[in-house]
Parts: structure tokens; C-alpha cells; sequence
């Protein structure tokens, strides 16, 4: 089977361990091998939470530079810092929605314009697909739901070997349930967006 | 019921690398375990902890690893199956009884783990612990990945007690947290309640008995050695004549950039599973039908050296290397691109490396470095520290948990660090010969681990400084796990003590010894100076529970703040607090009322009152 290379990044808080255990969970549903890695520990504390999970027949559990298949981003700064991940054939998916972070409140550096970020991203990787997903997840009911949103466009390009339906049924599994109706309706937001995008 | 006592033999599960191992024990029928929480390893005894609840288990977390250690030395001795958890710095703490308990041996199995933080995710440093089975001469294993981490420690178990010595299991974060398809394994019922059967003359160990205790480690270490080189968790694959040797997580990057370059028909691999002792005989034939060998080992260069000498013994002429130039480095963690691209360079093989992405268009970004939590009370308390000490030069000794982070700007609190508990001992030597005033910082968990012993010290020694005591009533840092003075009622669980700091420290002799409550601003500030006026070791003791604990207990929140008209934009709140819930937006401060937890010290600071509570 070949290997498929996914990067997430995200801030703590965003929900990108929950985003990996569904996919993890899709995969065993879909009977797909997968292993993943995540860094824990002092990086929690509103710092970058980066996930790898790498689907198919490889062992290694990392990703390196230049490697992803597809990457991943919940927030814009941080999905264009995560750029050295991609090469020409890299698929991104970010959410356009910023979360400055602190070391900008206090005069530490300036925020960069989202134009300029989504042009910077854009460049020299195969396919990009932005969009506020903070609007959709709360459109869709709930803010928090910004991760599954972003799995419905993750799982829409097809890249990953797994199915809508494993998807849907890991969400239904891994949510506290009385969260699952609002991110499956996030999980189809962030799917049509995609399709609108292609 | 908890998901790791499923017993569905056969039936696979995702399972991190640490519920894994988890998995493993109970699979083996550990009856106790013991532990200090410590990043990369906390998840293990997380679930340890919950299952506890749910049989009969025996689980505590102890008040530093060398206590952990000999609680399980005791109870394996007993005949209970038991495991010791920590992450790699743990073991420093636990290497006195570690060293010694190696002589005394065990009767039912020991596994004692350490989790290695190569690179440093959440570690102070990236000390390769095989060099401790090496020391101790206890066997090591070494799981490459997460179904491994759980069939190795059940083995560990059973090769525990066939050599009745404790075995050293060895992980890193890349495995710790990890996540992977597992096949579940039979439970065996645990065995919870043993016998210790006096037997002074090879327990006690004074020098007579030692002399001979040494001896039998020597022969039980020579069968730990007849039993690597036919243990399955040693093998080779592959038949050509170039030769790689590796272990751990460095295996899985081997094994994808052996079939990524092609050369299958041309590499044999030899993974090491059971790391110390080696099996010679078998790398040396090993070595015999190679041209050429690498060893692939994150961390030292610990199987490269031995293996090096082991060809010398069999006079190979064959190049052997690992770390050097253009090859590996004794530095940070490995990846599978380097390893590829190390493996092709040792090799000579033509190699394409993945085509970069053209950075250079992007400008320099703002970092988003980890951050105390909003409304956190240790910024309150570092704010008061440095309000009382305005003025005067000072050095603060900070220590390990949360707080390590209140060094950062605008709070810099944090001039020296080096281990748990070593705020306080080191505040000693700072003030004995500086001059100046000195602040120390210690967590309650941290104060029970090993700060202690040296605020003893101090009173003893009548050293002069001040000791902030930063009492959020768990362990933070780790996930909140308890500590002796936690009120365990919280967590709805009975027949726990509780201690208290404030006790102690008086019983210590501290002679001046005070109590804040961090959120009350002016109060904390005026208590802080007088502590500082005292000539001698005076003891501030900051209590409020963590906010991330409490709302995880459920404890009723307060209402959030918001920056009202008022403001005139001077900044004092970001300048000299810093809460990430502020943030500034057109040019103004504004309150994410999602984050603000309502601690009010910002509405305390603001010298034009302009931040106000929320009206609900
Ligand atoms: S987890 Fe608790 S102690 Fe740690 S930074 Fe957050 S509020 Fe502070
Ligand atoms: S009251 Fe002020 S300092 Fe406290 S959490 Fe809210 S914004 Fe932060």
C-alpha cells in the first residue's frame, strides 16, 4: 500500500489531538495501517501542537522536511511557519482565521496580513484550500468544532485512504456526545467547502 | 469500565505508546506501581492511576523517584509483580537505590521505565539512560514501536523473574507518543498481596553481603547475555553485505529508508531489542558477513563503541561507524530523512533528496512560544514578587513545573535552573557569596520531591534568602496529577492523608514564614516585602489552586473582565503582566472574555481602574 504523509499544526487548545485520534480511529474502522506522533508536554501551554500520522506501509512515525503529502493547518501563521514540511506535490488545507499570538500583544513581533501569508503558502506547493473556518464551525454550531470542519475538507480532496463514512462513524466515537451532531454538521461544512474551492 | 482492561484477546485498538505499555503490565499481571509524574512517561501511570480504581492494583504516585523505586524494590520482593515509571531525569534521583537494589535482585518481576526526551520536547536535558543498565548491569529492552512497547513489557515481566533482576525499560517520546494499531493480549489476574521472607544475609547489604551479592549480578548478567543472543526481540533481516545496526525508534527510519533507496537485496539490518547486555557472539558473526557496518543509534554512541571493540576482539579489518562527520550526531533526535540521507551518503548510493520548498519569500514570523495560562495565579505571584522587590538587584532561582515559564518577558522571573528541588539549594550558594537579594521559586509538588531537603539546609546552615512556595494544589505541569499536600476529597477519593506545607516548613524552622493569597494584589505585595526585609530564610507561601485543575474539578468560575473606556492606552497590564487573554486590536487592549477566567489581578494594576468585571 503506498505511504501517505499528513501534517496537522495547530495551537494548543484547537483541538488537533482530537482531529488525530478520529483519523487514527477512521483508519482502524477502514482497516487502513497508520501511525502517528504528537509532541506533548511544555509545547501545550499556547504553544504549537504539531501531529504527524503517517498512513500505509511505513514505520517511521515522523515526518521530515519536505515530506507531506498533505498538510493540515488550523491557523494561518502557523500553517505558513509549517511550510518547510511541503514540496511541489504538497496539498494544504488552512483555516484563514488568525489567533495572534501573545508575544504579538506585547510589541514582540507583528502579525503578517493573511493576503500575504495565503499568497506565501500558495507558492510552490500543488493545491491550496483556505477558508475562515471559525465562520463554518459557528455556522455549524459550535466554535470549537474548527477541527472537524477542517477533516470534512481534509476528507473531501481524497488524498487520505479513508472514507467519509469511517470518518463519520470515528467522529461518533471519539466526540463527547453532546458535541457529535454540531461537528458532523461541521464535518459536512468543511467537505462542501472544499468542493466550492476545487 | 476502563478501555486498557478489555479483555478481548486478539481484538486490535489505537493505543498511544504509553497506554501501550500500560496495556503490557496489566496484560503481565502487575499488582503495584509506582511513580513521579515526568513528560514523556506521564500517560502511563495516568491510566495506572484510573485502573487502580477498577481492581485491585496497587498504584501510588510517590514523592520523588527514588522513593518510587523503593517502594516497588519492596514490593517485588514481596513476590508482586510491580513497576516503577519516570522519565529519564527520574533515574538520576532513583540511581542510589537503582545502583544497589541491582545487587539485591528481585522475586517477582520489576519494570522500571524510563522515558529519554531526545531533542528535548519537555526536558532540561537528553541524558541517554542505556548507559544506566550498563552501570547497574541490569537488562535493558528497547521497543521500536507501539505493539512492541506492549508485547516488550509483558516480556520484561517474565525476563524479570527468570534472571530475578529488575529490567530496564527504555523508551523515547517518539514512542511515549506515539500512537498505533495494537493486538491485544490475554490479562492475567493480578497477583496483588506476596511474602517477604527474612533472609538478612542477602538482603541486608552491608559489605560482607554485597561482596557476594556483586558476584551473582556478574553470572545472572552473563545469562541476561546467553538469553540476548537468542532473545527474539534481537534479529536480523536482510542478507547483503553491507551491514546496519539500530535500535528503538532509529529502526522504523532505517527500515523505511532502506525500501525508500532501493537497496533491499544489498543491507542487512540488525535490530537490537535487547540492548544491554549485547549479544556478542551473534553481532560478531554478524560482523563476520559484512563489508561494511553503520550503527544507528539516537543519543551516544553506546552500541557503536561496543561493537567496535567487539571487532577488534575477532580482528575484523571492516569500517564500523556511527556518529562523525557527515554521519550521525550524539545531538537531538533523528528523522527519517537524515537517517536516509546518511545511510545512502555511508554507503555511497545515489540519493535525491526531497526537493525543498523555496522559503525565502517569507518574512520572519512571530514566535508563539508556550505561555503560563490565563488567569494563572504564578503570574500573579511572580507580579507581586517583583512589585515588593522593585528596586533591589536581585537573582531568582526558579525550578521545574509551570512556573519555569514565568522567565519569559515581561515577567523574567528565572535566573538559574538545573534540576527538581534545586531552587532552594541553589539559592543557598547564590546568597552566600553574592551579596544580593535572593528570590527563589518552588512548586508544592516540586517542595515534596526534593525541595525539602533543601530548605533544611538552609535553616541549618542560616543561609539568608526568601523562598516563594507556589501551592496550586497539584502537580500542573504533568496534568495534574495529585501530590502529598493535594486535597484529595476533590477527586472524590477517600483514605488518602494530606500534608501540610506550611506545617512543615515551620517544623523545619523556618523563622519567618508567611501566606498569600496571590489574587489579592496589594496584600501579596506588602507580605512579600516584609519577607524580604527578614534577615535569614523567611517563607512565602502563594495558595491558589491552578485554574485549569480547578475547572477540571468543576469549581465554580468567576466572571470575566473587559478593558472599559477609561483606558488610556499606557499598556501597564501587558507591559508588566502579560495575560494572553489580552490582546490589542486597533490599537486598544482589549479582554477575550473566552479566555479571561476573571482573576481580576489586571482590574488590580490598572492605575486608571479602566478594567472592569463583565455584567452578566
Ligand atoms: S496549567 Fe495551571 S499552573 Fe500551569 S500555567 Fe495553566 S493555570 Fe498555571
Ligand atoms: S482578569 Fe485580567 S489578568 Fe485575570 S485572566 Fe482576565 S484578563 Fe487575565
Amino acid at each position: 500500500m503506498d505511504t501517505t504523509r499528513l501534517i496537522i499544526v495547530a495551537v494548543g487548545g484547537q483541538g488537533n489531538l482530537l482531529a488525530s485520534k478520529i483519523l487514527g480511529e477512521a483508519a482502524l474502522l477502514c482497516n487502513v495501517p497508520v501511525s502517528m506522533s504528537e509532541i506533548h508536554g511544555m509545547a501545550q501551554r499556547g504553544g504549537v501542537v504539531e501531529s504527524a500520522l503517517v498512513f500505509g506501509d511505513a514505520r517511521s512515525s515522523i515526518i521530515s522536511d519536505g515530506e507531506a503529502d498533505v498538510l493540515v493547518g488550523f491557523e494561518p501563521l502557523e500553517t505558513l511557519r509549517a511550510r518547510k514540511k511541503c514540496n511541489p506535490g504538497t496539498v494544504v488545507i488552512t483555516n484563514l482565521a488568525p489567533v495572534p499570538p501573545f508575544t504579538v500583544a506585547i510589541g514582540r513581533g507583528t502579525y503578517p496580513d493573511v493576503e500575504m501569508i495565503q499568497n506565501q503558502i500558495r507558492t510552490g506547493i500543488s493545491r491550496l484550500i483556505a477558508y475562515d473556518a471559525v465562520s463554518l464551525a459557528t455556522e455549524a454550531g459550535n466554535v470549537m468544532a474548527v477541527n472537524t470542519v477542517l477533516l470534512g475538507s481534509l476528507i473531501q480532496t481524497g488524498i487520505l485512504p479513508l472514507s467519509s463514512e469511517c470518518v463519520k462513524q470515528a467522529i461518533r466515537t471519539r466526540v463527547k456526545k453532546q458535541f457529535v451532531e454540531s461537528n458532523l454538521n461541521a464535518f459536512e461544512k468543511g467537505f462542501l467547502a472544499a468542493q466550492r474551492l476545487t | 469500565m476502563h478501555r486498557l482492561l478489555t479483555d478481548k484477546s486478539g481484538q486490535k485498538m489505537l493505543l498511544l505508546g504509553n497506554e501501550a505499555i500500560a496495556r503490557g503490565a496489566v496484560e503481565a499481571g502487575v499488582g503495584v506501581s509506582t511513580t513521579y509524574p515526568g513528560t514523556p512517561s506521564s500517560e502511563i501511570t495516568l491510566n495506572f492511576f484510573q485502573i487502580s480504581r477498577e481492581t485491585d492494583l496497587y498504584f501510588e504516585y510517590s514523592t520523588n523517584e527514588k522513593v518510587a523505586l523503593e517502594v516497588a524494590a519492596a514490593t517485588a520482593n514481596s513476590g508482586v509483580r510491580s513497576m516503577c515509571v519516570m522519565k529519564h531525569v527520574g533515574m538520576n534521583v532513583a540511581a542510589d537505590p537503582l545502583m544497589t537494589l541491582a545487587y539485591v535482585g528481585v522475586k517477582g518481576g520489576l519494570v522500571i521505565v524510563t522515558a529519554d526526551d531526545p531533542a528535548m520536547f519537555s526536558s532540561q536535558n537528553e541524558q541517554d539512560n542505556r548507559y544506566y543498565g550498563k552501570f547497574s548491569g541490569l537488562p535493558v529492552l528497547e521497543p521500536s514501536s507501539v505493539q512492541e512497547a506492549k508485547d516488550m513489557t509483558a516480556y520484561a515481566f517474565e525476563l524479570s523473574e527468570m534472571l530475578q533482576e529488575p529490567v530496564i525499560l527504555r523508551t523515547t517520546t517518539r514512542l511515549n507518543h506515539a500512537t498505533g494499531v495494537v493486538e491485544l493480549g490475554k490479562i492475567n489476574a493480578p497477583v496483588v498481596q506476596g511474602d517477604f521472607v527474612r533472609d538478612p544475609m542477602n538482603y541486608v547489604t552491608v559489605p560482607a553481603v554485597s561482596k557476594k551479592l556483586h558476584a551473582r549480578l556478574l553470572t545472572r548478567l552473563e545469562k541476561a547475555k546467553q538469553i540476548s543472543e537468542r532473545c527474539v526481540w534481537n534479529f536480523t533481516q536482510g542478507s547483503g553485505a553491507w551491514g546496519i545496526v539500530c535500535n528503538g525508534v532509529s529502526y522504523n527510519y532505517v527500515s523505511d529508508a532502506v525500501s525508500d533507496l532501493g537497496i533491499e537485496a544489498k543491507v542487512k539490518v540488525f535490530r537490537i531489542g535487547l540492548s544491554h547486555p549485547l549479544p556478542e557472539a551473534t553481532i560478531k558473526q554478524f560482523l563476520k558477513k559484512c563489508e561494511k557496518v553503520l550503527v544507528v543509534e539516537e543519543g551516544e554512541p553506546l552500541m557503536e563503541e561496543t561493537i567496535k571493540a567487539f571487532a577488534q576482539e575477532e580482528k575484523l579489518p571492516l569500517t564500523i561507524a556511527g556518529k562523525g562527520e557527515n554521519l550521525f550526531s550524539r545531538l537531538y533526535e533523528y528523522d527519517p530523512a537524515l537517517v536516509r540521507k546518511t545511510i545512502a551518503t555511508f554507503f555511497d548510493v545515489a540519493y535525491e533528496p526531497a526537493a525543498p520548498v523555496d522559503l525565502s519569500g517569507i518574512p520572519e514570523l512571530p514566535q508563539r512560544p508556550p505561555n503560563l495560562c490565563a488567569g494563572c495565579s504564578h503570574r500573579a505571584t511572580f507580579h507581586a514578587i517583583k512589585k515588593a522587590a522593585e528596586g533591589m538587584d536581585i537573582i531568582c532561582p526558579n525550578d521545574i513545573g509551570c512556573y519555569t515559564l514565568g522567565f519569559l518577558p515581561p515577567l523574567s522571573m528565572g535566573d538559574f535552573l538545573i534540576c527538581m528541588g534545586s531552587s532552594i539549594g541553589t539559592a543557598c550558594g547564590f546568597s552566600r557569596v553574592t551579596g544580593k537579594k535572593v528570590i527563589a521559586v518552588i512548586g508544592d509538588s516540586t517542595f515534596f520531591h526534593s525541595g525539602m531537603a533543601g530548605l533544611v539546609n538552609a535553616v541549618f546552615n542560616n543561609h539568608n534568602f526568601t523562598l516563594v512556595i507556589l501551592d496550586n494544589e497539584t502537580t500542573a505541569m504533568t496534568g495534574h496529577q495529585p501530590n502529598p499536600g493535594v486535597d484529595m476529597k476533590n477527586l472524590n477519593m477517600n483514605g488518602y492523608g494530606r500534608v501540610s506545607i506550611e506545617n512543615i516548613v515551620r517544623a523545619i524552622g523556618v523563622p519567618h514564614v508567611s501566606v498569600i493569597r496571590p489574587y489579592h494584589v496589594r496584600k501579596s505585595v506588602e507580605t512579600i516585602k516584609a519577607a524580604l526585609d527578614f534577615q535569614g530564610v523567611s517563607v512565602i507561601i502563594s495558595r491558589e489552586m491552578c485554574h485549569l485543575y480547578a475547572r477540571s474539578i468543576k469549581k465554580p468560575g468567576r466572571g470575566a473582565f473587559y478593558v472599559s473606556e477609561k483606558c488610556r492606552n499606557h499598556r501597564t497590564c501587558i507591559n508588566e503582566l502579560g495575560c494572553p487573554a489580552f490582546s490589542v486590536t486597533d490599537g486598544r487592549v482589549v479582554i477575550d472574555p473566552v479566555m479571561c477566567t476573571g482573576c481580576s489581578v489586571c482590574a488590580q494594576i490598572c492605575p486608571e481602574h479602566a478594567i472592569l468585571p463583565l455584567k452578566k
